[in-house]
């Protein structure tokens, strides 16, 4: 019996042996890289040096033609939007937010993150095709960097940043970079989108640098040992177009799984775009949850998971404070974070914090520096969420409040647009002047300023939709079924537990209460009776 | 003298006891999910209370089909005989040790009252529990169902009703087991299916 076993195995080695080693020895292939059909460090056109990103771009476009034209469109390029809901010409040109505020006159800084380069003022050419950064997207290195201050541009020399200030960024090998092009990944989107507001995990709090290789507990989507998605495979993109929006986002997706062939004028990145709209198998009450209530709402228990924190409260109005000695001060909390920063005022951060949620049908409106603002105990929306329990549009959404003070014209009544960042005269950052900042500010964006200054409570929200965890750790029915609920102020719904009357509460106990009692004034009275000769 | 009459056949037994463990249980989850106490908590109770809703609407398929079949329906027809003495007695008789109003037969097993308070359970508690219950259990389907009149709140709202009588009822109805002859009688008639009547 043994032997035969053994007898077995050895033929069906054999044979697996055979199988394996044929084709080799039929034909050879060579080696390849099975994920490109090119090869970039074998194009004679990239192997020389690189002095500038655009000299890269050139050699780019000789065979990427279209590549540029359709960056070109792109609110990537343009920092521009239209919003079709409301009207608004959005776009990081325009806005003004709670955080850094405004990019007029703050260009060199911001446009670190802008996919091209050289916008340094508001003369840049926006159809500048050399001028497109392909490599802040499809670096593959991870050496590839944009300092803030050059205005988009990469450092190919050594150089002293700030001048004078003895600090040094090192120069990059742009031809290396160029020559291991390659797709994006969770570190191209990240060099930008983990960093927004000017740090790590600073804006957003569903999204920082622990995203670059998540745990399946932090991401279960990202998971770098698991499923290991990068940002396209949701924000899928055509024509450099990437899909998914934060100035007009899908609140409700009604058109289910995409399936090919379908026809499909939807947002790729949603949940509903892979999941469909019944995706609990076991539970087909959560089918029905589903119907009002975000994925996100339950399965994104909390943000800011990854270790690193986010920025709740931004306070302008106690920036400018100086030492002894009149220099800039700058205060951290027991972890090492920044809480006080002279140029920028208070901080309050958070990890693993609990969203707030509200009814959200998608519609986003904006106070732009044109709208006019009141100063009151309510705070100036940044931007205002549409939405309503009855509109048959709105799901209940979790949210990041961002809650800030900031400079404004109490006269105009509106927001302003402070110069912060730059090593001049005038900038926020460097003279702690407020009034040299904005007026050199609301002159660049081209819009008055009646020299009177003062702060306004504003609170901006953000769509919690990163960070997913596994459905193990997705809410818990308790969480919102009880008094304490998540959802304590989302009007128009009945949430059991959550709306227990405590009227019929009130009366219920006491029926219970009086039969008891007449049972027991019953048996006490029978008892007694009883025991009477 | 007393004598022994079987009043309590064994499917009814067993519908009895097994139904007053299901409704107990049902009672214990649902002060749970209504957050009165966290003994389960919601989750864990909603599955629980949901199990036994089900298993309790089977109890009832096969009590229903053996009411129908052996008459036994007949003993919940209401009457208005004897009411006012059964009312008397519990008021005031029962102290004096006054004779029992009413003489129980195997036709006859529930006194007036008892008739009443159980017709009532079955027309009115029972249904508005079942039917809040079960329109609970398929929210998700109103739509299909062309429900679009019916609001939660008020579903909710019946079902708790519903919960609060029931519990004050089980609280009389355990009490007056013990108004027997003596305090453990009609339990051991509800046991052994032999009631003793003088």
């Amino acid at each position: 019996m043994k032997r035969a076993f053994t007898r077995v195995a050895l033929v069906m080695c054999y044979a697996g042996w055979l199988a394996a080693a044929g084709p080799v020895l039929a034909d050879e292939a060579k080696p390849l890289k099975l994920n490109t059909t090119a090869d970039h460090t074998k194009f004679k056109e990239l192997q020389k040096e690189f002095t500038s990103g655009p000299e890269v771009t050139k050699v780019c476009l000789t065979c990427h033609t279209e590549a540029a034209g359709q960056i070109h469109r792109t609110k990537h390029w343009k920092w521009e939007y239209l919003n079709p809901q409301t009207g608004q010409t959005l776009g990081k040109k325009t806005v003004v937010n709670n955080f850094c505020i405004s990019i007029a006159s703050n260009y060199a800084s911001c446009t670190s993150c802008h996919v091209g380069y050289g916008w340094k003022d508001a003369s840049f050419d926006f159809k500048s095709e050399e001028n497109v950064d392909c490599l802040v997207c499809h670096d593959t290195t991870g050496n590839y960097r944009k300092p803030p201050g050059f205005a988009g541009n990469p450092v190919v020399k050594d150089t002293e940043f700030p001048p004078g200030s003895g600090k040094i960024i090192k120069g990059i090998n742009l031809s290396k970079i160029a020559q291991k092009i390659g797709k994006t990944s969770r570190d191209t989107c990240g060099a930008c989108h983990f960093n927004g507001g000017g740090g790590d995990g600073v804006k957003h709090g569903d999204m920082d640098t622990s995203l670059a290789a998540p745990t399946k507990e932090l991401d279960v989507h990202m998971d770098a040992e698991g499923l290991d998605f990068t940002c396209g495979t949701c924000h899928t993109s055509s024509s450099h177009d990437v899909a998914g929006s934060r100035y007009t986002p899908t609140a409700q997706d009604k058109q289910g799984a995409r399936i090919r062939g379908k026809a499909d004028k939807g947002n790729p990145a949603t949940c509903v775009a892979c999941h469909g709209n019944g995706p609990h198998k076991k539970e087909a009450r959560l089918n029905q949850h589903a119907t009002k209530i975000a994925c996100q709402t339950c399965h994104i228990p909390t943000y800011a998971r990854g270790g690193i924190p986010t920025k709740m409260v931004w306070d302008w109005s106690t920036a400018g404070k100086r030492d002894a000695e009149g220099k800039q001060i700058t205060l951290k909390d027991a972890k090492g974070h920044i809480i006080y920063e002279s140029r920028k005022g208070d901080f309050t951060l958070a990890e693993n914090v609990k969203p707030e949620y509200v009814w959200f049908n998608g519609q986003v409106t904006y106070t732009l520096i044109t709208d006019k603002i009141e100063k009151s105990e309510q705070r100036t929306p940044i931007n205002k969420l549409g939405g309503s329990p009855t509109d048959g549009k709105s799901m209940i959404w979790p949210m990041k409040v961002f809650r800030g003070t900031q400079p404004y014209d109490p006269v105009n009544k509106t927001l302003v647009t402070p110069h912060t960042a730059g090593n001049d005269d005038t900038g926020y950052w460097k003279n702690l002047d407020w009034d040299k900042a904005i007026t050199v500010g609301m002159k660049d964006s081209g819009h008055p300023f009646s020299g009177k200054i003062d702060f306004i409570k504003t609170e901006m929200s953000w769509p919690i939709t990163h960070m997913v965890a596994p459905k193990e750790k997705a809410l818990g029915c308790a969480e919102c079924h009880s008094k304490q609920s998540r959802l304590a102020g989302i009007p128009g719904i009945y949430i059991p537990v959550r709306d227990n009357n405590k009227l019929l509460d009130t009366i219920g106990w006491s029926i219970v209460f009086l039969t008891l009692l007449g049972v027991f004034g019953h048996g006490a009275l029978r008892i007694v009776s009883s025991r009477k000769p | 003298m007393s004598e022994r009459i079987y009043v309590f056949k064994r499917f009814e037994r067993f519908w009895h006891w097994s139904q007053a463990g299901l409704i107990m249980f049902l009672m214990l989850t649902a002060f749970d999910i209504h957050g009165t106490y966290t003994i389960f908590g919601f989750e864990k109770a909603v599955a629980y209370h949901t199990i036994a809703a089900w298993s309790l609407i089977g109890l009832w398929v096969f009590a229903i089909f053996w009411h129908f079949t052996t008459g036994e329906w007949k003993q919940y027809i209401p009457t208005t005989e004897k009411v006012v003495a059964m009312m008397n007695y519990y008021l005031f008789g029962i102290f004096k040790d006054a004779p029992h109003p009413f003489r129980l037969t195997q036709l006859r097993k529930h006194n007036p009252l008892q008739r009443l308070a159980y017709l009532a359970i079955m027309v009115f508690v029972g249904p508005l529990i079942w039917v809040t219950g079960v329109l609970y259990l398929f929210y998700a389907n109103w739509a299909a169902w062309g429900l679009t009149a019916v609001q939660l709140e008020w579903v909710a709202t019946g079902h708790i009703i519903g919960a609060f009588l029931m519990l004050a009822f089980l609280i009389a109805h355990v009490y007056l087991t013990t108004a027997g002859h003596t305090p453990l009688a009609h339990i051991k008639a509800m046991i052994t299916g032999w009631e003793e009547v003088d």
